[in-house]
């Protein structure tokens, strides 16, 4: 029973633990065992807590023999991404200045994991704060994409995706805060959704651009996202920007058919320049399926997108300045040896521990931001801003979700695009803008081109998540991409 | 606009960021590269747009200050570089 546990969905997974065929002490080593057959090869893993997840596995265990009911996580291991803080398991963000920082308390979406039974694996790689797409940028060694090790696994929630793909985890916690969930998602062949801004709690997701970023799941398939959307959303009084609605269950959107979604619009800027004939193809194909679902199809145009990369890179990085000023070597993180006085410590322990892609962020952030420039760049920025959500806004009037491809191209090679920074930014054009209007939106996996994974991204309006999972559900049932998996 | 080295070496400052020399001159390059790029957005007459700084409209949200114990100053303080009882040491800031 053991041997291909790992291959299995959250939802296959809790029928085998409610059924008492298979222990979470059994799941949790059959997954150890595949991390350690295939991670050095993919290297999506920053930390193990192998003998914590044991510890906490047969506790779960004792809890199930003697439960009538079980919920739906409730033995099943997850990975998480090392920017959410796990009280007392060191929390990277895959950067130097953070390499021996333990937190004391946990993110809130941890606990809501740990509340509901699932067994934390591990702590995953990334691109350094978060900054990047391609998993290259962590200061520690780049994650492989599993279709193909050649591949980056996209970024900046490479290991989660990549985790994720190559079985190491039956499902991750990512963030998302320019498409850091769906492009690797999409580069990787898995389900990656961002939720609409607030709906899942920042408390304790280390910040990089505060108004953008979103904490996020990344799983097999639609199924087990709604799934673990019902766990991780929520209101929380220790984020104040995260929102006070009721969370409805998701998995009711699961019926397989549109329902009250009608007319499916279809971003036409994402479809023309930049976009790669093997995506574009299979995007056309997706379109397809959605008509014979019985949408109504609609081209829409979205004129403020083109301007959208721009706007992003000085709205993020002029938070993510701000942000990333705490690391100064006073409380917590490196401190320079060469610190003879305050000054010298800051200049020196942050010219040690950052990499140069958040160095970059930083400069240009604080140029943003700098007197002389603020009207020029950060204001104009956010002007922009509001143009890309009021064209958000009148798309969401004349159809229920809007589709595009997730990614420009398939994954590309490591080392392709690491001293282009431009080049790279451009990977996440088909991402950025739902960020900016903070709607949420999913990538799923929708065709493969030269034996790498391409995916279909589904946008919504504010909090309409259910419309999105419906939409995916629906396309899910009626292609089998999303059981394609990667030969290791 | 066009960024200069000497540019580069004020934000640095602003942001306390230690640079090499080596740094500079390439950062110099790409931040040139990427404004460029940036400043398409001034091809958009924004005058009467709004600045969005947050997606979702969102209010204040107030609580009393009130002092609570905090249940764990010594994890706390065991991430810290250099402490002295419950306080962070750092190098001297005056002469």
């Amino acid at each position: 029973m053991s041997d291909k546990l790992y291959t299995k969905t959250v939802h296959e997974l809790h029928q085998l633990m409610k059924t008492k065929k298979v222990s979470s002490v059994e799941l949790v080593t059959a997954i150890y065992e595949r991390i350690e057959q295939v991670d050095d090869k993919v290297k999506a893993y920053l930390t193990l807590t192998k003998a914590a997840a044991l510890i906490e596995a047969q506790k779960v265990d004792k809890r199930i023999a003697d439960a009538k009911e079980i919920g739906p996580l409730e033995g099943i291991p997850v990975a998480i991404k090392d920017n959410m803080c796990t009280e007392g398991v060191k929390t990277t963000c895959a950067s130097k200045i953070l390499a021996n920082y333990i937190p004391p308390y946990n993110a809130t979406a941890v606990t809501e994991l740990e509340d509901d039974g699932a067994i934390i694996l591990g702590k995953l790689n990334m691109d350094e704060f978060a900054m990047g797409s391609s998993c290259e940028n962590s200061a520690f060694f780049p994650t492989h994409n599993p279709w193909n090790l050649k591949t980056v696994p996209g970024g900046s929630s490479g290991g989660s995706a990549a985790a994720v793909a190559a079985d190491e985890a039956p499902f991750a916690l990512g963030s998302d805060t320019g498409g850091s969930i769906r492009q690797p998602a999409s580069f990787c062949g898995v389900v990656g959704m961002k939720p609409t801004y607030g709906r899942v709690s920042r408390y304790g997701l280390v910040a990089f651009a505060s108004s953008l970023d979103q904490i996020g799941p990344l799983a097999k398939d639609v199924t087990d996202t709604a799934i673990i959307m019902n766990v991780i959303c929520g209101y929380d009084p220790y984020d104040s920007t995260s929102i006070d609605k009721k969370v409805p269950d998701h998995t009711k959107a699961l019926t397989g058919k549109l329902d009250e979604i009608k007319t499916v619009g279809v971003v036409k800027e994402l479809l023309g320049k930049g976009i790669s004939p093997e995506v574009k193809k299979s995007i056309e194909e997706a379109i397809k399926v959605y008509e014979k679902l019985g949408a109504k199809i609609k081209m829409i145009s979205m004129p403020s997108f083109e301007y959208a990369l721009s706007c992003y890179y000085l709205v993020a990085t002029a938070e993510a300045s701000s942000n990333l000023a705490r690391y100064d070597g006073v409380k917590f993180g490196l401190r320079s040896a060469d610190s003879p006085d305050l000054l010298s410590m800051y200049y020196n322990t942050r010219r040690e521990g950052f990499g140069p892609e958040v160095k970059r962020r930083i400069m240009l952030g604080t140029y943003a931001l700098s007197s002389g420039y603020y009207d020029a760049y950060y204001l104009k920025a956010q002007k922009i801003r509001t143009l890309i959500k009021r064209d958000f806004e009148a798309a969401f009037k004349e159809v229920d979700v809007l589709i595009s491809p997730t990614t420009p191209t398939v994954a590309f090679n490591i080392g392709e695009k690491s001293d282009d920074p431009l080049s790279m930014y451009l990977s996440d054009i088909a991402t950025i803008p739902i960020n900016l209007a903070g709607i949420p939106a999913i990538s799923i996996p929708c065709g493969l081109a030269k034996g790498l994974p391409i995916g279909l991204q589904i946008m919504g309006n504010v909090l309409e998540e259910e419309k999105i999972i419906k939409a995916a559900y629906a396309f899910e049932q009626k292609t089998k991409w999303h059981k394609e998996r990667p030969k290791l | 606009m066009t960024i200069s080295k000497k540019d580069v070496e004020h934000v640095a400052k602003l942001a306390r960021l230690g640079l090499s020399e080596e740094e500079k001159e390439k950062l110099t390059q790409q931040l040139n590269d990427i404004l460029k790029y940036a400043e398409q957005i001034n091809q958009l007459d924004t005058d009467k747009v709004p600045p969005t700084s947050h997606s979702i409209p969102m209010q204040n949200v107030f609580r009393e200050d009130e002092a609570k114990p905090c249940r764990n100053t010594a994890d706390i303080l065991a991430n810290g570089p250099q402490t002295q009882e419950t306080t962070f040491r750092v190098p001297k800031m005056l002469e």
